[in-house]
């Protein structure tokens, strides 16, 4: 029988799915079974349905001023319950040990007195906001929406690559993917208890909701965004429309007397918590950039007043900077006196002189990344880097070793992708999405894989042509009767020919 | 009352009611036009005239060019499209996913369909313009959102069913009517018999593209967005306007419209700018611009 995965070849890499050639791993082994007798042309009719479906809807990621559809892959990645246990401990550990450690930086500073982490990291930081100092927020926290990076190395083995707890975004790709692979394969859900995805809108407006300023019985909750021509636009209208709140732009508020108000067209209205979706230099030009048009003067005052609650907390930046990162395992015993559950991956810190040099000879070897970089920008990976693009590198971290980190390389896990009619190994990664109401940190069950389409790319970033995963995390019960997921139970009561008409799709 | 608006966001609905209806009125407008430009070339400049446009262009073809598919010029049906694609994706949060993606269909699709003859292109955008109302009717909550649509959607129809009826003052009242998508409602309510079409354009009060209908439906949405406190006179500008003109055609007598018919249809205009211009100031309000000098 003609089988899609035939011409399979795995990378070398340790490949998601597939144990050996044609044997599935056992979270796989129900997906493997179900796409096998598809065809390639088949696969391909759905991958292109699907691709309409995202251009249709507008599911869309902005990438110099263009518009272009988030590429979702229509093999899944899938997780297994037990995996997935580790990963949502040791995501919490770090949230609850990065939160600790900035109620700290802008509290006490014990940790720097302590000789845990050094003080010139603070100092040196572009996003240590002195404005912060002092400034608790209302139920102490300060990540509400965290999104860390895992990837899988060689031997299988989930490391973390950074943290993001200023505003993490891809969030909507798991939504949407998931929307788009239940109406493009359905049947592909019946054979296993997928958890589903969709209570994260409720979860987040929970905890911004426990956020608003203290006796603010039915606090009002709003998305600050810095509107369409942001690259996760897409992301900002679709959360506030699934939590039912306004998304505003800056030129929506006003500040008067230490208050936020938003412009109706009844007059304004007062607010008690913004979800900012804008970095803190853009938020309010009395205490940041002072161009900027995209916050709202009197937000930060508003704020430390305790009138207005920030979600995420502002000078955040001070944690997820790629050289703090490699405190986060000592942060973790210290604040919690726990060993990390996730190793991060293997990093040197360039501020240190015998580490600058090895590095600076060794350069052709690692990963060279700017601390403060997103999206992929500026990376150098030396094994593949052109002799001048090594040259300026080391330049570059010769004059500001605070400003860099150099990483061992990581051969990124791959799992299959559809190319052209068939499945290749292609690089990915996995950023699964935390919310922290102050009791809880919760866990999105899945998160955003993304996947590097190019051949061999080890970047996944949106901005280098990435594309993305729905994400499987299995539930402990595997019975089908339990597949939730996707059909309504009460409607397979009262029309069994409906999960026949599914049936029928896989032809 | 129904949960307050942005201003920003108010405003852009208000629009999107704008660009939808002009795209689907310029489509009839050329539908009919067409053929007879073909006749009589004089024809384009008149249309150009009465769409407030200058230098008209050399030929028929030249001409629909121009205001169906140019998208540098703002008044073209490409332009009301995307611009109304534009608007929709800046307040998709409050328009339900349907009528979003209806938009954002139609802008992908239309580009493709320039190589068809013109009849083709403009009949997909009456019908997209039709899918788009006929989805926000019914999926959209009657809230304020909805109302903003709709009185955007009211004032436009005004002020194009005017322009209709200035270009074609002294043309076959046929293509007028079918212009307007009246022509087999006309025939019902009136026979055959042309005298009336006058009438039925202006005054009908049940056929839903007449100008006194229009203006009832924009009034309806004000009352409702602006309810009135005062026991007498009408202190919001726009209702003022709109139902000071209405009212003005209501009573006023057949015969005598259409001897001043190109007074009126001026009249008709300046009252739908006066609203537009009061709406504006009531309800999309804005920060002021920032004073100061950063730091």
């Amino acid at each position: 029988m003609a089988d899609i995965f035939d011409t399979y070849v795995m990378a070398g890499a340790w490949d998601e799915m597939f144990e050996r050639p044609g044997v599935p791993r056992g979270q796989y082994q129900a997906l493997f079974a179900a796409l096998q007798p598809l065809g390639a042309r088949e696969l391909r009719t759905r991958a292109d349905q699907l691709a309409r479906m995202f251009t249709d809807r507008g599911v869309t990621f902005d990438y110099a001023g263009v518009e272009r559809p988030f590429p979702l892959d229509l093999i899944p990645r899938v997780i297994d319950a037990a995996e997935w246990d580790l990963v949502t401990r040791g995501v919490r550990q770090r949230i609850r040990a990065l939160e600790a450690f900035l109620d700290d930086a802008y509290g006490a500073r014990q940790v720097f007195h302590d000789g845990v982490v050094p003080w010139r990291l603070l100092h040196s930081s572009p996003h240590y906001h002195r404005v912060a100092h002092g400034w608790r927020p209302p139920n102490g926290v300060r990540v509400h929406v965290g999104g860390t990076d895992l990837i899988r190395d060689e031997q299988g083995v989930l490391h973390v690559l950074e943290d993001n707890v200023r505003t993490p975004s891809g969030v909507s790709y798991v939504l949407e993917n998931r929307l788009a692979m239940t109406r493009t394969l359905p049947t592909l859900f019946s054979e296993q208890f997928v958890r589903p995805v969709e209570e994260y809108p409720a979860r987040l407006l929970a905890a911004l909701r426990g956020a608003a300023p203290p006796g603010v019985a039915d606090p009002t909750v709003v998305l600050l965004t810095p509107g369409v021509y942001n690259a996760a636009y897409f992301e900002h209208a679709l959360l506030a429309r699934l939590m039912g709140i306004e998304l505003v732009e800056g030129r929506d508020l006003v500040c008067e007397n230490n208050r936020l108000y938003m412009i109706t067209t009844y007059g304004r209205r007062l607010v008690h918590v913004v979800y900012r979706r804008v970095d803190d230099d853009f938020l309010d030009p009395l205490h940041f950039r002072g161009d900027s048009v995209l916050g709202c003067p009197g937000l930060v005052n508003a704020a430390r007043a305790g009138n207005v609650t920030i979600a995420n907390g502002v000078g955040n930046g001070i944690a997820d900077d790629k050289l703090v990162y490699t405190y986060v395992p000592d942060l973790i015993a210290y604040y919690l006196g726990e060993t990390p559950l996730l190793p991060n991956v293997e990093t040197y810190r360039l501020d240190e002189p015998d580490v600058l040099d090895h590095v600076l000879a060794e350069a052709d070897q690692l990963v060279l990344k700017p601390v403060d970089g997103a999206g992929g920008k500026g990376i150098v990976i030396g094994p593949v880097a052109t002799p001048e693009e090594l040259a300026a590198v080391r330049e570059a971290v010769r004059e500001d070793p605070r400003g860099w980190i150099a990483q061992q390389p990581v051969l990124l896990s791959t799992s299959p992708t559809l190319v052209g009619e068939r499945p290749a190994p292609r690089h990915i990664d996995l950023r699964p999405f935390a919310v922290n109401d102050g009791d809880d940190v919760w866990l999105l069950p899945g998160g955003l894989t993304r996947v590097a389409l190019p051949e061999g790319e080890l970047v996944v970033n949106s901005s280098r042509g990435g594309g993305s995963k729905d994400t499987w995390v299995l539930g402990e019960a595997c019975a089908p009767a339990a597949s939730a997921a996707m059909a309504a139970p009460s409607a397979a009561q009262w029309s069994p020919s409906r999960t026949a008409a599914w049936e029928g799709e896989q032809q | 009352m129904t949960r307050p608006l942005l201003s920003r966001i108010a405003e852009t609905l208000y629009w999107i009611g704008r660009y939808v209806e002009r795209a689907d009125d310029t489509a009839r407008l050329l539908d009919v036009s067409v053929h007879r430009m073909l006749d009589e070339p004089e024809t384009s400049s008149s249309l150009y005239a009465v769409l407030g446009l200058t230098a008209a262009p050399a030929s028929p073809q030249a001409m629909i060019r121009r205001l169906a598919y140019d998208l540098d010029e703002p008044a073209s049906i490409a332009s009301s499209v995307s611009s109304a694609r534009d608007s929709a994706r800046g307040v998709r949060e409050v328009l339900s996913s349907e009528v979003w993606e209806c938009l954002n269909v139609t802008w992908h699709h239309l580009s493709k369909l320039e190589t068809l003859p013109p009849h083709a292109y403009l009949a997909f955008v009456r019908e997209r313009a039709a899918l788009f109302f006929g989805l926000a009717d019914a999926t959209m909550s009657r809230d304020d959102c909805w109302r903003f649509i709709v009185l955007g959607r009211s004032l436009e129809r005004v002020d194009m069913t005017t322009r209709l009826l200035a270009v074609h003052l002294a043309s076959d009242w046929r293509l007028l009517l079918q212009a307007s998508g009246a022509d087999e409602s006309f025939t019902r309510t009136h026979g055959a018999r042309d005298g009336a079409v006058l009438e039925f354009l202006l005054l009908d009060r049940l056929f839903p593209r007449s100008v006194v209908y229009s203006l009832l439906t924009a009034e309806k949405c004000l009352r409702a967005l602006a309810p009135e406190t005062a026991r007498a006179g009408v202190a919001d500008s726009a209702q003022a306007a709109i139902g000071r003109v209405r009212a003005g055609l209501e009573y006023s007598d057949l015969d005598e419209l259409s001897d001043r018919l190109p007074e009126l249809l001026g009249t008709l205009q300046e009252a739908c700018a006066a609203a537009g211009e009061a709406i504006t100031k009531r309800f999309f309000q804005r920060r002021e611009a920032m004073a100061w000098v950063g730091a």
